[in-house]
């Protein structure tokens, strides 16, 4: 064995780059000074009208104007500055000539309002069916649509931008996508395939049928006022996640690659776990096992146990399903521990940004480990007594931290998590 | 370009040991292969014209998809899905098997997004009489859009819904993009089985063509064949797609857990590659199909190609040109038979050249243009093609395993 293998004998895979874009504003440094004060980036919705909704607030994305809006393009807008910003940290390759694949994760695309009201007006008559609209849409004047609304149209341009190698990959887990593009990285550096992978979060889907369609399930939060209280994991009085937009990017390597070429290592990507969970569409298994099992299995991955996690950056979204569930998950696993490690939610000051919430996190935890300083749990006002976390209440902490669990879970059984050092264990 | 092997040293070979159809054909491997070999083809004209579209052949949805609550949760891509996954998992005689469904690993090619469009239209009618209040539109969607219909959209729900209905756990990924998610499930799936990172996976996507919001997508580009079905080779300046409704799943594994197990294998999925073009030029399809022919291994003459050739335009042109190169092979396109299933193409083709190396015989062609030959004895080697209609190019090698 040695220092460029792990204890399985596989290539050690570190990150040398991270970008990372959310409400709380564009890059590393803004977004943890802004994570470390305990600041919310959760608001008012401006972009739309929103009389009607149960949930008029959000943690939009509002500083990169995209007219007319389509959540696809902000994606693609948000992806755009997570990937430039990790590549230009990792100082890897050359411009547009990225030496290793890219793994995506991003929210499934569709034809949204905006453009189906403009397909509705060229069919030029008050009264008309589905088949006058279909017609409508051929000769070639949306012929742009096709190119921007397919599944694979912001891979592509992604790809097409930072030269990534390979067949890009789309992917989407659900919750859990941004973990699982880091988890894809990994695995293909640990084959040998490649020496780097350009693993991306994205979601800009902030729009009215989203809002809709998560309140329609009972899942949003609609205490919208202030906004900025609105996210409230692990609290008695938590009512529902807040929807938000946010890319992350990371850049990983094998760790070989990159002492041989002198890059700076942010940390190490340890282990991944995943467990698909069987028992509901939006619910988890009672008894836990599934998310256990997941966590269980990430620890494993990383040869490592419990003891050795110092912070759990939690999925926390503030559902009062998820908090309960990850609490039984963490607690079986940890024991008594689980009253004593910081267990903190970045998702209560920049909300869920659902496909992109695994790498946004994963940067945070990296940062984390980088300033060993704990961003808060803000909104702790009211504890859950049936959830006895150290949630970091209110105000960031500083600590020594030598590994981070984080934990994504999402709807379809998707349970994700990853474990982060700062050196090769 | 990415290539993933099982035949270096020290790599698992890996085994295709399950194979589900549920095609606009029929369900089964018996059913679809005895269309094929009658050249049928299952094509509606009218139900969606001008559009040409291939609708599903019935089943009994009980067989595959036991509660009705399940099946009510999902729209009918995903049934379509779940049940061919469940024949694959039957084909590979692991159905209920739950020590072996509890780590087995799925990538799912998948689209999404099936929606309500009466829901759709009487929103956008309502707006064209004048109803533009701030509100309109949250008022309406908030009312009319069914609440679980986001859960029949989500295109990780494929996967949710196998999970939840045939217990397949280990792990779960949704691949999206098009034709290339379809090659991409397949080539992760072989790499993390050849690598050692995985021993069995079940792999697939499913389509449901009967779909005008679908239809839309691709009238944007005018990629939809219109009035009349033709062959994909025939197609001339009827350029495009008639799109197709299948189920198609694989069950592959490394061949020590198949032999473990006593499984026999269909085939050897020895390799599957794939490439991004950028297409700003002619040509680069018919090179990069090139590229990916090179990297595929050392391939017997007068051997057999099923490709997915969409019959839109220019790729279907730029792969002819790649053809031609390799005139000694016996070609198939699957888009005649099946019209463009889109992320479910290339697991298809997988499946028939799977399914022929393991009837010892390629059916036969059905193509007036002459491009398909017959091709008389058992297949040893089938290579299969998935060039996307806009992104994407895929290659991958089935073996006869001796």
């Amino acid at each position: 064995m040695t220092a460029t293998r792990d204890k399985f004998g596989r290539p050690v895979v570190v990150v040398t780059g991270m970008g990372v874009v959310t409400s709380l504003g564009a890059g590393k440094t803004d977004n943890w000074a802004k994570l470390t004060a305990g600041e919310s980036g959760i608001r008012t919705i401006t972009r739309f009208p929103t009389v009607g909704l149960k949930t008029t607030m959000a943690g939009t994305v509002d500083f990169i104007p995209i007219e007319p809006f389509s959540s696809t393009d902000l994606s693609e807008r948000l992806a755009d500055l997570a990937a430039g910003e990790a590549v230009a940290q990792a100082n890897i390759g050359t411009r547009g000539d990225f030496p290793g694949p890219l793994f995506l994760a991003v929210a499934p695309v569709e034809i949204e309002w905006p453009q189906r009201q403009e397909m509705g007006r060229a069919v030029g008559t008050s009264e008309f069916n589905y088949d006058d609209l279909l017609r409508a849409c051929g000769g070639g004047k949306f012929t742009r649509y096709h190119r921007r609304f397919l599944f694979g149209s912001v891979a592509d341009h992604l790809a097409g931008t930072f030269g990534t190698k390979d067949s890009p990959i789309s992917l989407s887990t659900a919750c859990a996508s941004g973990a699982t593009a880091i988890q894809l990285g990994v695995e293909a550096i640990r084959r040998g395939e490649t020496d780097a992978a350009l693993c991306v979060g994205t979601e800009g889907s902030v729009n009215p049928e989203s809002l809709v369609r998560f309140s329609l399930l009972s899942a949003l939060s609609t205490h919208n006022d202030p906004p900025q209280s609105a996210s409230k994991p692990f609290s008695k009085n938590r009512d529902g996640f807040v929807i938000a937009e946010g890319a992350a990017a990371l850049v990983l390597e094998s760790y070989e690659a990159a002492t041989a070429r002198g890059a700076e290592i942010i940390g190490v990507v340890a282990g991944c776990g995943e467990l698909t969970d069987s028992f509901h569409r939006t619910r988890s298994s009672p008894d836990g096992k599934p998310i256990i099992g997941c966590v269980r299995k990430a620890l494993a991955d990383a040869g490592m146990t419990s003891e050795q996690i110092d912070y759990i950056n939690a999925h926390g979204t503030a559902t009062p399903e998820n908090d309960k569930m990850e609490y039984l998950g963490i607690s079986t696993v940890f024991g008594e521990r689980a009253k004593q490690v910081p267990v903190s939610s970045n998702k209560s000051m920049v909300g869920h940004t659902i496909s992109a919430a695994g790498a946004v996190e994963a940067v945070f935890s990296l940062l984390t480990l980088e300033h060993q300083r704990i961003p808060p749990t803000i909104n702790y006002d009211v504890p859950d007594p049936a959830i006895p976390f150290d949630v970091v209440p209110n105000t960031a902490r500083d600590a020594r931290v030598t590994a981070v669990m984080s934990n994504s879970f999402g709807f379809g059984g998707q349970n994700a998590s990853l474990v982060l050092t700062r050196e090769p264990i | 370009m990415t290539e993933t092997t099982a035949s270096n040293s020290g790599r698992a070979e890996v085994w295709i040991t399950g194979i589900g159809l549920a095609t606009s054909l029929g369900e089964g491997l018996d059913a679809n292969w005895d269309a094929l070999n009658q050249r049928r083809i299952n094509v509606d004209e009218k139900g969606f014209a001008p559009y040409v579209v291939h609708p599903w052949a019935p089943v009994n949805l009980d067989s595959q998809i036991p509660r009705k609550g399940d099946q009510r949760q999902m729209e009918a891509w995903q049934r379509i899905g779940t049940y061919a996954a469940g024949l694959a998992l039957e084909s590979a005689g692991v159905k209920g098997n739950k020590e072996i469904l509890g780590r087995m690993d799925m990538i799912v090619a998948a689209g999404g997004g099936e929606r309500d469009i009466s829901v759709d239209v009487g929103i956008l009618t309502a707006q064209a009489k004048g109803n533009s209040a701030p509100g309109f539109l949250n008022e309406r969607l908030m009312n009319d859009l069914r609440p679980t219909l986001f859960l029949a959209q989500l295109s990780n729900l494929l996967a949710g819904n196998i999970a939840i209905v045939h217990g397949v756990t280990g792990t779960s990924r949704t691949f999206m993009g098009e034709e290339l998610a379809g090659v991409d499930a397949a080539r992760i799936a072989l790499a993390r089985i050849a690598g050692g990172q995985s021993d069995i996976a079940l792999i697939g996507g499913s389509q449901n063509g009967e779909r005008k919001d679908l239809l839309v997508l691709y009238e944007f580009a005018g990629f939809n064949l219109k009035d009349r079905f033709a062959p994909v080779w025939t197609r001339g300046k009827s350029a495009g797609f008639a799109l197709g409704s299948a189920g198609a799943f694989l069950v592959i594994e490394s061949k020590a857990h198949a032999q473990a197990r006593g499984a026999k294998p269909y085939a050897r999925l020895t390799r599957v590659v794939a490439d991004l073009a950028r297409r700003d030029n002619p040509g680069e399809v018919t090179a990069s199909l090139q590229k990916l022919w090179s990297k595929l291994g050392p391939l017997e003459s007068k051997g057999v190609i099923i490709t997915g050739a969409t019959g839109a335009e220019p790729v279907t042109a730029e792969e002819r040109a790649f053809l031609g190169e390799h005139k000694d092979f016996a070609v198939r396109a699957t888009g005649t038979m099946f019209g463009h299933t889109m992320e479910t193409q290339f697991p298809l083709g997988l499946g028939l050249a799977a399914l022929s190396i393991s009837r010892g015989a390629l059916f036969p062609p059905n193509d007036p243009s002459g491009l398909e030959v017959e091709k008389s004895g058992p297949p040893a080697q089938i290579v299969v093609i998935g060039a996307g209609h806009w992104r994407g190019e895929g290659m991958a090698l089935v073996e006869a395993i001796q």
